[in-house]
């Protein structure tokens, strides 16, 4: 089986996010990156299949030169990608549609069986990766992934989809396949970063080209705004004995108190 | 806007979802707006008789035995020649695993252009403005189609749910199949210790508890107020409470009294299980946690200070 995992950086929540001059996009200038959550859980189930019953895994990243690519590849081989490429070049993350046809571009080249990607990005606006891919490449796929697992003789996958209430779908999905995953079966595995810092320098990072981009995200962004956070919020400030003091008074006028009083 | 809105039916166990009611009355709304004319597309086997149920102008059910249950390749196959023939202004889909599916499936294959995670769909100087939530909640976007047409999915509970409807119910047959994913069954959780939509009181945790020991404070507070804890998915995802107790998307929608949200960030599909809680407190450590757009009273601070504080300050 050879798996391949589409990955992508993201804008870390952590640090504030800013509206630029024009109203329309973030400010990058200090922006930072990391590993979109989904993506990880997409390379750890990848890796965990491979090395369970064979196989090989291969990252594919867009070239994008803000952020760090070659990092993120470089982790993807420090926690055991057999493989791993970097595809077209662009200065910022590309809409979804357009990452959507560079990848199944990439695709045309590269051997793969099951592509995993996560189900989703916290900036994919214009809809997730891999049931565009999918559709592009004509493969059949399935979102919100919990659960893969390989038929003997590999021809399919049985995975589940989650709906609300901790139910979940199970499904039987000829390959090739995409698969956008929610979640994976352990936490995704550890690499050191004295290991990523050393393949960052010594391993090899394949490039391919985008292939002809496609149409873009047709969509036109009128405006982005932070929205007004607290507006609604009555905010309590002080040290956490005040703010404990007032949530308790809060608590009393509903006529809910200590004592475990139903 | 005069042409038709296609709203994508979802039904699961015999029973029509609340988004599918949810989509239709914006719909609705739009349509009486715009002069056009809501379309529900039902796809099933022996489902006609929910059609009835569905407060559009028209219903068109699709019946095939490969459509009895969700199943993405199937209803992408179905979907595609409908759209294609009718070529509705605005494709109205809920933002749930298969509305993923569906919509995204339909944008690759039809070119038609896709505005995920919506809030708000209006008709602004005739055409559709989508207000669309980004970075798990900090950023909203209003976009347009720039052709004009395209594909909104809509989160959960953004919309006042339809009401009446007397649809003109026609049968359609499914133009397509494609049975390269074939759904095999449902599976549904053992019921939990605890059934916190049943609860008046949810202290509920989220990635702030930091260590699962932490749990214990707040189990506390919540045995202090006679309540329950729940969680938001990180902390069922990392097995430190049961499935059952998740609050969300993917979890349970709930509606306590008192919701206390403790180290929740408040994504948008947490916010989706939990926003009607008829009270809301928030303490997050991060002032700009969208967590506090919901919340009635919030406090920025670590909840490892407040939780026993407020814990010592019920029992006294």
């Amino acid at each position: 089986m050879d798996y391949v995992v589409l990955l992508k950086q993201v804008p870390d929540l952590a640090e504030e996010l800013e509206i630029d001059a024009d109203g329309t996009g973030l400010d990058r200038e200090w922006m930072s990156f990391v590993a979109s959550e989904w993506d990880e859980y997409a390379l750890e189930e990848a890796l965990h299949l491979r090395d369970a019953s064979g196989g090989t895994v291969t990252c594919l990243a867009l070239g994008v030169e803000a952020g760090a690519v070659d990092e993120l590849l470089a982790t993807g081989l420090a926690r055991g990608a057999d493989r791993v490429v970097k595809v077209g070049s662009y200065e910022q993350n590309p809409d979804s549609h357009t990452a959507a046809a560079a990848f199944a571009s990439a695709l045309g080249s590269v051997k793969h069986d099951l592509v995993l990607t996560g189900v989703q990005a916290i900036d994919d606006l214009d809809g997730q990766v891999g049931p565009l891919v999918a559709t592009l490449l004509g493969h059949p796929h399935v979102s919100v992934v919990t659960h893969i697992a390989v038929a003997a003789g590999g021809s399919s996958v049985t995975v589940h989809q989650e709906y609300a209430g901790g139910v979940v779908g199970e499904f039987e999905v000829d390959l090739p396949a995409v698969l956008g995953v929610q979640t994976s079966r352990e936490a995704p595995r550890y690499a050191p970063v004295s290991r990523v810092r050393q393949l960052m320098k010594t391993a090899t990072i394949e490039s391919l080209e985008a292939g002809t981009p496609g149409t873009g995200s047709g969509l036109t962004i009128e405006s982005m705004s932070v929205p007004e956070s607290g507006t609604t919020a009555e905010m309590i400030t002080g040290n956490p004995g005040a703010i404990a003091e007032r949530i308790a008074a809060i608590l009393a006028e509903r006529g809910i108190t200590g004592g475990g009083a139903r | 806007m005069s042409g038709e809105i296609l709203v994508v039916v979802e039904h699961r166990d015999g029973a029509i979802l609340d988004t599918t009611h949810e989509l239709l009355g914006r719909a609705s709304a739009l349509a009486a707006q715009g002069g056009g004319a809501t379309v529900a597309v039902l796809l099933g086997s022996g489902v006609a008789g929910l059609a009835g149920s569905l407060s559009a102008s028209r219903v068109l059910v699709v019946e095939d035995p490969g459509l009895e249950s969700f199943s993405p390749s199937a209803y992408q196959a179905a979907l595609v020649p409908i759209i294609k023939e009718r070529a509705p202004d605005l494709v109205l889909v809920a933002n749930s695993g298969p509305g993923m599916d569906v919509a995204a499936g339909l944008s690759a294959a039809l070119g038609l252009p896709l505005a995920a995670y919506a809030v708000d769909v209006t008709l602004e100087g005739g055409s559709p403005l989508v207000t669309c939530q980004l970075y798990a909640g900090k950023i909203q976007a209003k976009v347009r189609f720039t052709g004009g047409r395209g594909i909104v999915t809509v989160v959960a509970g953004s919309f006042a749910p339809g009401t009446g409807g007397s649809p003109a119910v026609e049968q359609v047959a499914a133009g397509a199949s494609d049975a390269r994913i074939r759904f095999k069954g449902l599976l549904k959780p053992e019921a939990g210790d605890v059934d916190i939509t049943r609860e008046s009181v949810l202290v509920s945790v989220g990635r702030g508890i930091g260590e699962q020991d932490n749990l214990e404070l707040v189990e506390a507070l919540a045995a202090a107020l006679g309540g329950a804890v729940s969680s938001s998915r990180p902390i069922a995802d990392a097995g430190w409470l049961p499935r059952t107790r998740q609050v969300g998307k993917s979890g349970l929608k709930v509606k306590p009294k008192v919701y206390i949200a403790l180290g929740i960030s408040g994504a948008p599909e947490h916010l989706e299980g939990m926003r009607g809680a008829e009270l809301i407190i928030a303490v997050n450590s991060d002032a700009r946690a969208p967590i506090f757009s919901v919340a009635h009273y919030g406090a920025v601070a670590d909840l490892l200070d407040v939780v026993p504080a407020l814990t010592a300050k019920l029992g006294s």
